[in-house]
């Protein structure tokens, strides 16, 4: 069994640190057969680190109209290009993310056997560091969910 | 008054949030005004800075970007090393010299494959582009996998490398590690030059820019990690004086700052470098640029994917050049002790040129920093282009105009990837 956690984030910017976050306390249980990285979400670079994995676990920060900050959302990827967000599109030159990096994968056979997408609703993505009070209260809860998911796996 | 307003709000699963936003206002069938808000400039890591520890520098200014995060480290290496009066050796600054090269590489790859080439071949994104033109994209991962080898095994990692500091590096890597990039970069020789042929068969409509370019500059080499600053125009200066002929202010109409390059629209980049120094770009590199049609210069900002392919083709023979004569340094790194003063460094990120300034205080604490990244000075360069670009396609639909703008948008490959993941698209027609 080969898995790989992705923490994708910016930790310099408040609660988009949560990815990171995780694989700071994943790395430190040191499970067999885990490679834990961080991200900043650049597709290339997530096709290189979950190609070829059984599993993979992805954990992001996300904003929506109407979230509650620190909730979490658990989407189960599958190999067919039918994920519950489209690719969207930019004017932004570097704005490619983990939505444009699964459907490349999948047009280009580069997904993981499986993959599973943890999004937690931010609540403050401003300038700073430390996760705001509501994202660091979910952090234990997510840690549990990702440890199973792995032992689940495994 | 507003008979018709749009806005398209751009992205769902977004890490990070941002105020990026490109606003066109049009009036009387007359575009009156071009607001881009791609960039947010580092006011927050120039405050953050003050009262670290000169050695901090580098490894906190890497965090600006995750796609140039050598630059950043490059530029501030540079400052503070001059404010303490250290020259690194010759073998540190060729080591600096091929990490940059991997940055580069990889951001380049990136940007022409992942970005700038659907809009040659009409496709909405990389996605769509890969399903008929799967071994092409399988072509641009390897070479970005290859510029990102590099980064690994001399900055420690692909992403905010951890192996660099003022003064060096902690560990310089052995021989023997570089002999296997090496082989990587042979392959990704090819694979370059295949790109640039590629790229170079692209349908690039006719148009040049008249502003004047900026580019960093050394006397017989395509400048990467350091130089003095040059214009298209002829004048030279060091890196001290940047903030003298560079001047960011605030312009009527719009809430970004604008760069002049004494009191006019300019422009960084790879147009910027090709054009002053393509005379210094390696045999393979320029003879690469030749068979695409280019001669010494080019302002074309529609072919910059070419400029960008030739310069991929560059690093990579510069790399192997750079391994081939590898000198492990020894020791490592230079110690810097701290001095009083103020520093300047100037680099030439992927994206264009990327200036800092430090003060530090007699024990090495920053008292004052100053950063100007590439895109904040290209701004007006681009608005300027964008204002061109609508006011010649008024008569488009909202989605059409802003296709027209968002390819205009990426010519300049703007870097946004430490601010803003949503784009908004407002267009007032009024």
């Amino acid at each position: 069994m080969s898995a790989v956690v992705i923490g994708v984030g910016n930790p310099f910017r408040r609660d988009d640190g949560i990815g990171p976050a995780l694989a700071a306390r994943i790395s430190e249980v040191n499970l067999p057969g885990v490679t834990v990285i961080t991200s900043d979400g650049e597709p290339s670079r997530l096709l290189d680190a979950w190609s070829g994995a059984e599993l993979a676990v992805v954990v992001d920060a996300i904003r929506q109209d109407g979230g509650v900050a620190g909730q979490l959302h658990r989407y189960a990827v599958t190999d067919s290009p039918t994920v519950g967000w489209a690719p969207t599109g930019s004017a932004s030159t570097h704005g490619l993310g983990i939505d444009e990096a699964i459907h490349l994968a999948q047009v280009m056979d580069l997904m993981p056997v499986r993959l599973v997408v943890f999004a937690v609703e931010a609540a403050d993505i401003g300038y700073g560091e430390h996760l705001s009070q509501p994202v660091s209260a979910s952090l234990p809860e997510l840690i549990e969910i990702v440890l199973a998911e792995l032992r689940s796996g495994t | 008054m507003t008979d018709r307003s749009r806005e398209l709000v751009v992205s769902a699963l977004a890490r990070i949030e941002g105020e990026s936003a490109l606003r066109i206002v049009v009036s009387d069938g007359q575009v009156t005004d071009v607001q881009l808000r791609i960039y947010e400039p580092p006011r927050f890591f120039e405050a953050f800075l003050r009262g670290r520890q000169h050695t901090e520098v580098a490894d906190i200014t890497s965090r600006i970007c995750g796609i140039c995060p050598v630059a950043y480290q490059a530029s501030a290496w540079q400052a503070i090393e001059a404010v303490c009066g250290i020259e690194p050796t010759e073998p540190i600054s060729a080591l600096r010299r091929l990490l940059y090269c991997g940055e580069w590489i990889s951001s380049h790859a990136l940007h022409i494959y992942m970005l700038h080439a659907p809009d040659f071949l009409g496709y909405p994104d990389v996605v769509a582009m890969a399903r008929d033109h799967r071994a092409i994209v399988e072509r641009g991962l390897r070479l970005k996998k290859a510029g990102n080898a590099v980064l690994e095994t001399i900055g420690g990692r692909a992403i905010h490398p951890v192996n660099t500091r003022v003064g060096g590096f902690y560990r310089a890597p052995l021989p023997a590690e570089l002999t296997s990039i090496a082989e990587k970069l042979r392959q990704a020789l090819d694979d370059a030059l295949a790109t640039t042929a590629w790229v170079a068969g692209f349908d690039f409509p006719d148009y040049e820019l008249d502003c004047d370019l900026l580019a960093v500059t050394k006397p017989d080499e395509y400048a990467i990690e350091s130089g003095t600053v040059t214009s298209a125009r002829g004048l030279t200066f060091p890196a001290q004086n940047f903030s003298a002929h560079v001047v960011e202010h605030q312009v009527p109409h719009s809430t970004a700052l604008h760069a002049t390059f004494d009191g006019r629209l300019f422009l960084t980049g790879p147009l910027a470098r090709y054009t002053i120094s393509s005379a210094s770009l390696s045999p393979v590199a320029r003879q690469a640029a030749r068979a695409a049609g280019h001669g010494d210069t080019c302002r074309n900002p529609h072919r910059s994917i070419v400029v960008r392919a030739v310069e991929i083709v560059y690093a990579i023979t510069e790399a192997l050049r750079i391994i081939d004569s590898y000198e492990r340094p020894d020791p490592a790194f230079i110690p810097v002790p701290p001095a009083a003063g103020e520093g300047h460094g100037v680099s030439e990120a992927p994206r264009g040129l990327l200036y800092h300034r430090y003060r530090l205080d007699q024990d090495g604490h920053i008292e004052s920093a100053a950063i100007v990244p590439p895109t904040s000075q290209n701004q007006a360069a681009i608005e300027a282009d964008l204002r061109r670009t609508a006011a010649a396609r008024l008569q488009l639909p909202d989605a059409e105009l802003t296709a027209a703008c968002e390819r205009t948008i990426r010519n300049y490959d703007p870097c946004i990837s430490c601010s803003a993941h949503f784009l908004k698209l407002l267009i007032d027609r009024r």
